[in-house]
């Protein structure tokens, strides 16, 4: 059981040490997917170790507007943002009724992120160009480009784009070498000068991240603060192949309807896309001409698709503006000052607790010393295993817990000696201290645990860290005194047949 | 080696003593409470932090003299060293125009460590959720004990902890150290810890209770000694690795590991002194209330 947990622990750590024992220069040479990948399953640093901004948003709904909806359609425009900004790892999450908590690791730029967060969304129409066409000007690029970059090697832009369930799309990798191909000056001259190139959302499909690519029209043809409403349901008309699928009902006011009218009267076949913050979220084929205003997307995949789109098409026509309730950044040097003195601190602290222990226990300090370590290394394992995120509360949660954890070891030590005392033989000094210590160890680490439980309740990020830490600690120093330390008493005692013990 | 033998100190014939002590402590910091006052950091009460890096050495005179120009006068400059400094303000500027000016002004390149901006009510609401995870964890504990024991150790116990929070508010308080959510989380821990002490010796006044016959007095003074070993060096240890942190650790965890030290201090004092005084003065006023009544 113990060589179990030992096994266990060094796997849980085998992906943290190996990411981060490597130089910055041999992961600069790595691919970025694998980076990405290997970071994924090492244990995650708290923003306030590796640097970044942490946000507390409050939502304030204009009108009587349900708060959560508009809670929730605010967390997709800034999701759509963020996403377009290419944060590593964001995370976007609602707290509450009306908050939104925010953490971008790494982002430094604060106007930046306000102005991503604090300004008010764009969604309007655009026409999409017809494949065949967005072609033709895609061989134009290629052409110009070939000329302007002469040792690249045949179509540098088309080789990156393929065709997938009849979209242009490409690899998420490349993004930004696309958009420094598509904003050189002779390729803005190709373009023709009312269309422009806009990007959709990152999917996953095979295992990769694709992008779509689309020429649209560059001003708006149907603007979107004209919509009413949208709302996500099943279909439920007349074609027998869509019946039950998700679609979005969507409602213009009067002005808004002329101009659907006209736009879907005069293109009838051709692709509509939904733009959001200069972002495709949908491209819609226009069936029919819809004179009514009252227009209806189907062809979604999944319901829950359906209500993004509808919760994305409602942020034309409602501004939710939303207040920075709480800011918290944290530069990358103070973050890895705060690791080297976290690692120094906990080195040395244990340190001068394990000869502390030797000097005090002798024989049993050494056991106690090995169950220390123990300690410590399933304390990470398991904090790698349950994706935790180490914090800068969480490191001084260890270090505290190297103080605290040889309690349980000191607890029976001292019941020995007690037995000992009383004139017991070693060994059944060492059964009874060890059956009578554990009651006493259980009801009170038990206590520490339910502090931790509530700090974990109470904190957010950080001090959840702590909480965690200090409760796995626990747990774990009941482990390694109760069966570790018993199994080397044992071994000495019945194995080796040792006599005399120094306790 | 061995602190104590078979230590045979008389802790409890003194109780008085230290009670008076204790409550002297308590009185002294609840006055502090409601005159000085806490003083919360800007988790607590809202603000700004500005924690910058200055290329060149700018002393502290020149910095608040430059924040004066702005009307940040009243704000509280800490020093960590000339090239480290951290404002707080509870004005609301936008840090980043602050920083423009402070550049030319003091003309030194200054880069941003950290920043902490937290609106009033969020702060406000913080403050509340604080004081309710505390009161929340002694509860848990109360109920944790009484079951556990029985409510007289479980009222000594929660006095006890009660006892130790409040004193390190107190120390908090009257060095003028801000409370901040890491200090809150200190307190917290702090209730865990100082239970744990607690149960360990009421763990042995039960134990002993069984198989010993005499006065409770004796019973639970012999406990106290007997695991007072025990508690000197889990004591010891911890509060080993929290000076070394309030040492090594920074300025971030200066404050939480500084709690930590206190609590764990008045801690082991409580569970030494306090808790089985506590228990063994509810038993003898029983006792003598029994006599009387027969």
């Amino acid at each position: 059981m113990i060589l179990g947990v030992l096994v266990f622990s060094i796997i849980a750590l085998f992906p943290t040490l190996r990411y981060y024992s490597l130089s910055p220069e041999e992961l600069s040479k790595k691919p970025k997917e694998e980076v990405r990948r290997m970071l994924k399953r090492a244990l995650a640093l708290g923003l306030d170790l590796k640097g970044g901004m942490y946000l507390v948003l409050k939502v304030k709904p204009v009108e009587k507007e349900n708060v959560k909806e508009a809670r929730n359609r605010v967390l997709e425009i800034i999701r759509n943002r963020i996403d377009q900004w290419g944060v590593f790892e964001p995370v976007i999450q609602p707290a509450g009724d009306d908050r939104i908590i925010v953490q971008l690791p790494g982002v430094m730029d604060r106007e930046r992120a306000r102005e991503l967060i604090g300004k008010t969304a764009v969604l309007n129409f655009h026409l999409v160009e017809d494949i065949d066409n967005t072609k033709k000007i895609l061989d134009k690029i290629d052409d110009a480009l070939m000329k302007s970059l002469k040792e690249s090697a045949e179509s540098p832009l088309k080789r990156l784009l393929f065709l997938y369930r009849g979209d242009i799309v490409f690899e998420e990798v490349y993004l930004d070498s696309i958009k420094n191909m598509l904003k050189r000056e002779e390729i803005k001259k190709i373009t023709p000068k009312d269309k422009i190139f806009l990007f959709g959302k990152s999917f996953e499909a095979n295992g990769k991240k694709l992008r779509s690519i689309f020429l649209v029209n560059r001003e708006p043809d149907v603007k979107g603060r004209y919509i009413q409403n949208a709302i996500h349901s099943v279909y439920q008309g007349g074609d027998p192949a869509l019946q039950n699928t998700p679609v979005v009902n969507l409602s213009f006011d009067r002005r808004g309807a002329i101009d659907f009218a006209r736009v879907t009267g005069e293109n009838v076949g051709k692709r509509l896309a939904i733009v959001l913050d200069s972002i495709v979220q949908s491209a819609p084929r226009i069936i029919q001409k819809i004179p009514t205003g009252n227009a209806q997307i189907t062809g979604i995949e999944s319901m829950e698709e359906a209500r993004d789109l509808a919760i994305i098409l409602k942020a034309g026509a409602l501004p939710a503006p939303v207040e920075i309730e709480e800011e918290r950044s944290i530069g990358p040097l103070l973050g890895k000052d705060s690791i080297k003195r976290g690692i120094q601190s906990a080195v040395l602290g244990g340190i001068l607790v394990m000869i502390f222990m030797v000097i005090y226990y002798m024989f049993a300090g050494t056991v106690a010393n090995l169950a220390l370590i123990l300690n410590l290394i399933i304390v990470m394992a398991l904090l790698s295993a349950f994706h935790g995120t180490l914090t800068l509360p969480g490191i001084a949660g260890l270090v505290l817990t190297i103080g605290m954890s040889v309690d349980a070891n000191v607890l029976i030590f001292e019941r020995i000696r007690e037995e000992l005392r009383a004139g017991k033989s070693l060994r059944a000094a060492v059964e009874a201290g060890f059956s009578r210590a554990i009651i006493t160890i259980l009801d009170a680490n038990l206590t520490t645990i339910i502090a931790a439980f509530v700090l974990i309740w109470f904190g957010t990020g950080p001090i959840r860290g702590f909480g965690l830490v200090l409760a796995l600690g626990i747990a774990a120093s009941f482990f390694t005194a109760v069966f570790v330390s018993r199994t080397i008493f044992d071994y000495f005692l019945l194995v080796k047949k040792v006599k005399k013990l120094l306790i | 080696m061995e602190f104590f033998k078979t230590p045979n100190i008389d802790f409890l014939s003194k109780r008085r003593f230290f009670f008076t002590i204790s409550g002297f402590f308590f009185l002294f910091s609840i006055i502090l409470i409601f005159t000085k006052g806490p003083s919360y950091g800007i988790d607590f009460k809202g603000g700004t932090l500005l924690h910058i890096h200055t290329n060149n050495d700018v002393s502290p005179s020149d910095l608040r003299g430059a924040l004066g120009e702005i009307g940040l006068a009243k704000s509280e400059i800490q020093d960590l060293s000339l090239k480290e400094h951290i404002i707080k303000y509870s004005e609301d500027i936008e840090p980043d125009s602050i920083l423009k000016f402070l550049t030319k002004k003091l003309n030194t390149k200054i880069e941003i460590e950290r920043t902490e901006r937290v609106g009033p009510r969020i702060g406000h609401e913080l403050r509340l959720k604080a004081i309710y995870a505390v009161l929340i964890g002694m509860l848990l504990m109360l109920i944790y004990i009484a079951i556990r024991f029985n409510l007289p150790f479980g009222i000594a116990a929660i006095l006890a902890i009660f006892h130790d929070v409040i004193i390190t508010l107190g120390v908090f308080i009257l060095l003028s150290r801000d409370i901040t959510v890491p200090v809150i989380a200190a307190f917290l821990t702090i209730v865990g810890y100082s239970i744990n002490d607690s149960i360990v010796v009421s763990d042995r006044i039960r134990e002993n209770l069984k198989k010993r016959q005499g006065r409770f007095i004796d019973i639970a003074n012999r406990s106290i000694n007997e695991t007072l070993s025990r508690t000197i060096v889990t004591s010891g240890t911890t509060l080993l690795v929290l000076i070394v942190l309030l040492l090594l650790g920074g300025p971030l965890l200066f404050d939480f590991a500084f709690a930590l030290t206190i609590g764990v201090i008045v801690g082991t004092y409580s569970s030494i002194f306090i808790v089985g005084a506590l228990v063994t003065e509810y038993e003898e006023r029983k006792k003598k209330r029994g006599v009387r009544k027969r």
